[in-house]
């Protein structure tokens, strides 16, 4: 089992000094995360110039591969979220435009972004992951809705998380009590992608895991655990400082703290990231850690994980980014 | 190991700030902003028409010619000059009025926030239009006051329905604070209170003894002829009258009033005081300049034959465009066409759909104190050209039609849903969307 990192582990001579790179953060694009990618970009943005890098933000507008080509930056740090981010698209440009970045190759972020093909890879790995069902709107219109759904209760029983297969911020998820709820749910879900994926409500310590590989292979930050007030943690619940309570690390015996952490680094070598990753997951009362998800660009705002897990490590947010900014620039 | 809310002063806040909570509605705003998306959301006046060549010149003679007084503070009512010209300006609508019955405020949202200041005490009640502009809506849930809709039909506010509610508050022993009405050009809902059920409105308020407040930033911006006689040209006592330059000249100088008989405009004064001191100076002069020195009447005159063809172009795409089911205001003046959609459709719910196929329009539980509005939601035509308000209809109606196609699927008739979202002040955009 991997062993949290901290800082002392981290190692002196992992965290760079302020140098010569020139980098550019990427934030904004025209995913529903736009609001969420602005204010992580700009938050990375601060953090790199606060350690002496001379850093750029830019939206990911028509303008971008032109200025991409003029500025010839030493390494890109993707803060975009959501399709625009987290797909892959725009790190396969990245990749024709030979512009080194921070993060997840194209390829790794096809099956990640995903939420049913990460569940299936990490499943195959012998990972726990919940349950689950994902299928577009086209299947419920040809077989009739009413019997696909009854079919789905019967086998997953409820109460059930119904979210897009595919988009983070808990956007268009929700928590369903039973089964009479599961239509008004579905239809609410498809607004935000064309398919929906619905899994078992699992019970338990709702923790997110952060990844970073500094250049020693991936090891896991100490664990946030999340306890929204609400009892919830939708998007109010996210970005709403005061509205949940963020223990870290989290309220774990040592040992299913390990678990933890393991897992995150699995689910991270598992689907070939690279860099960052974040795992959300739940840890049940008998202390199975159970996958939901993972996140390729995790956010970076005032009130997001990843620096909380930073902080908690003993690391400088901005020395992180730098380092990984380092690796990134040395892979041109 | 550290607990942390992320928030320090959570013990500290005012009670009202209880909803004001990060909203997923508001996010997908954030994506209206960007070119790709055809904005029918926000209401921006359209500056592009502005004579900016003439504005800048007379902006930068007030700063060489009367600096020293323009850069100053000034009266907590506002310059004595302009509140001349505003005179001239409610003169318009049939409005006789002095000077001193009128404060200069900070946009006409400021002089909403005083009068709220004034006349409302937490848990009072005030009446609204159903829907109702959010800008007020948010002012009166910052006074705690809670809010009582009235339904309109195609002529505005219906007398019958504002009597109706009277006796009910009467007999729960309950009194509404004051009416608050958009009658002209109504935000969001782009009817108008007819001539004809005007006096009717103010003869309830007479007997009923309930005060009106009048926020009418539109009327000069009527489509077909005169301009409608304000509520407050009917009645001096009983109406408190909100006017604005923000429609007729330019948003961004924040220059607004409010009328008020004597009694009221003198705590008026004292509450505008406490919040901002004085109006800016620069701005009240450089407004009465213009309206001293500039066409400005020319100047509503391009605006209104420029939101008349934009108007058009969002009625003819819609009449052509949009499903079976869906039906809309057709409004004779000012900005907006209020939509409400086919049986079972939620347009929030449907949001996130409609940015992806880059349109954006304003949900219309953003306009209701109660949740109302589900299957509502506002149009503006006022500041995307004609061929882009087209395209925009185009791709709403392609919306629609694919959560028709949702609701057929999962929502038959013999099944039964509740869409869970909760409405909060937070599901409007930001006055800066376009």
């Amino acid at each position: 089992m991997s062993a949290a990192l901290t800082g002392p582990a981290l190692g002196a001579d992992l965290v760079p000094q302020p140098s010569e790179l020139t980098v550019v953060v990427l934030a904004g694009g025209l995913d529903f995360e736009r609001e969420v990618s602005l204010r992580s970009g700009r938050r990375v943005t601060d953090a790199l110039r606060a350690a002496g890098v001379t850093t750029r933000l830019l939206d990911a507008d028509a303008d971008l591969l032109g200025r991409l080509t003029d500025e010839q930056p030493d390494a890109v740090f993707v803060a975009l979220h959501g399709e625009a981010g987290e797909d892959g698209a725009l790190r396969t440009v990245l990749e024709l435009l030979d512009v080194p970045y921070v993060g997840a190759t194209a390829t790794a972020c096809r099956v990640a972004w995903d939420k049913p093909n990460a569940k299936s890879a990490v499943r195959a790995a012998g990972l726990l992951t919940p349950d689950w069902v994902a299928l577009p709107h086209s299947t419920f219109r040809e077989l009739g809705a009413v019997a696909v759904l009854d079919r789905i209760v019967a086998r997953l029983g409820a109460p059930l998380m119904v979210k897009p297969a595919q988009g983070g911020s808990a956007l268009g998820a929700q928590q369903i009590q039973d089964a009479d709820e599961l239509p008004a749910a579905m239809v609410s879900c498809f607004s935000y992608g064309e398919t929906v994926l619905i899994e078992p409500f699992v019970a338990g310590v709702e923790v997110a895991v952060t990844v970073v590989d500094l250049g020693s292979g991936p090891q896991a930050l100490p664990a946030v655990e999340i306890v929204p007030f609400s009892g919830v943690f939708d998007y109010a619940s996210r970005y709403t400082a005061g509205t949940t309570t963020y223990h870290t690390p989290a309220r774990l015996a040592p040992d299913v703290s390990a678990a933890v952490a393991d897992v995150a680094v699995r689910a991270h070598t598992v689907l070939g990231l690279r860099d960052l990753s974040r795992t959300d997951a739940i840890v049940t009362p008998d202390g199975a850690v159970q996958f939901l998800e993972v996140n390729v660009a995790p956010g970076m705002t005032e009130t997001s994980l990843l620096p909380m897990a930073t902080e908690a490590a003993g690391l400088d947010l901005g020395e992180v980014c730098l380092a990984m900014l380092c690796q990134a620039a040395a892979r041109r | 190991m550290s607990a942390n809310t992320l928030d320090p002063y959570a013990d500290r806040y005012a009670q009202r700030t209880g909803g004001m909570t990060a909203s997923e509605i508001r996010a997908l705003f954030a994506v209206a902003n960007r070119p790709e998306v055809i904005s029918l959301a926000g209401g921006m006046p359209y500056t592009t028409a502005l004579p900016l060549d003439a504005v800048g010149a007379l902006m930068g003679q007030l700063v060489a010619h009367n600096g020293t007084a323009a850069l100053q503070y000034g009266s907590g009512q506002g310059d004595p000059r302009l509140r001349e010209r505003i005179c001239e300006v409610m003169a318009l609508e049939k409005i006789t009025s002095s000077p001193d019955d009128v404060v200069v405020t900070v946009g006409s949202q400021q002089a909403l926030d005083i009068v709220s200041r004034v006349f409302l005490d937490p848990g009072d009640v005030v009446l609204a239009e159903g829907p109702s502009y959010v800008g007020a809506l948010g002012t009166f849930a910052a006074a705690q006051a809670e809010v009582v809709h009235l339904p309109m039909d195609s002529d505005g506010l219906v007398p019958a329905v504002l009597e109706e509610t009277l006796q009910r508050l009467g007999r729960a022993g309950r009194r509404a604070k004051f009416l608050y009405t958009v009658p002209t050009f109504h935000n969001p809902a782009g009817v108008t209170l007819s001539l004809a059920r005007r006096p009717e409105v103010l003869a309830l308020a007479e007997r009923h003894d309930l005060l009106v407040l009048e926020d009418n930033p539109y009327g000069l911006l009527g489509f077909d002829g005169e301009p409608l006689p304000a509520l407050r040209s009917l009645s001096e006592s009983r109406v408190i009258y909100l006017g604005s330059f923000s429609k007729t000249f330019a948003p961004g100088l924040r220059v607004g009033w409010v009328l008020a008989p004597h009694a009221v405009r003198e705590k008026l004064v004292l509450v505008s005081e406490s919040q901002v001191l004085c109006p800016p100076t620069f701005n009240q002069l450089a407004v009465a300049e213009y309206l001293e020195t500039q066409p400005w009447l020319e100047q509503v005159k391009v605006f209104r034959e420029l939101y008349r063809e934009r108007r058009d172009a969002m009625l003819e795409a819609l009449s052509s465009l949009m499903p079976t089911g869906c039906t809309w205001t057709h409004p004779h003046g000012g900005f907006y066409v209020w939509l409400t959609l086919p049986e079972g459709v939620d347009g929030k719910v449907m949001q996130p759909r409609a940015i992806h196929a880059r349109v954006a329009y304003v949900p219309g539980t953003g306009f209701y104190a109660d949740n109302n509005g589900r299957r509502e939601m506002r149009l503006s035509y006022c500041y995307p050209e004609p061929d882009r308000i087209r395209e925009g209809i185009r791709r709403l109606a392609g919306v629609v039609e694919e959560e028709l196609d949702l609701q057929k699927t999962f929502l038959p008739r013999d099944r039964t849903g509740t869409i869970r979202r909760t409405a909060t002040s937070a599901d409007a955009p930001a006055p800066d969307l376009t």
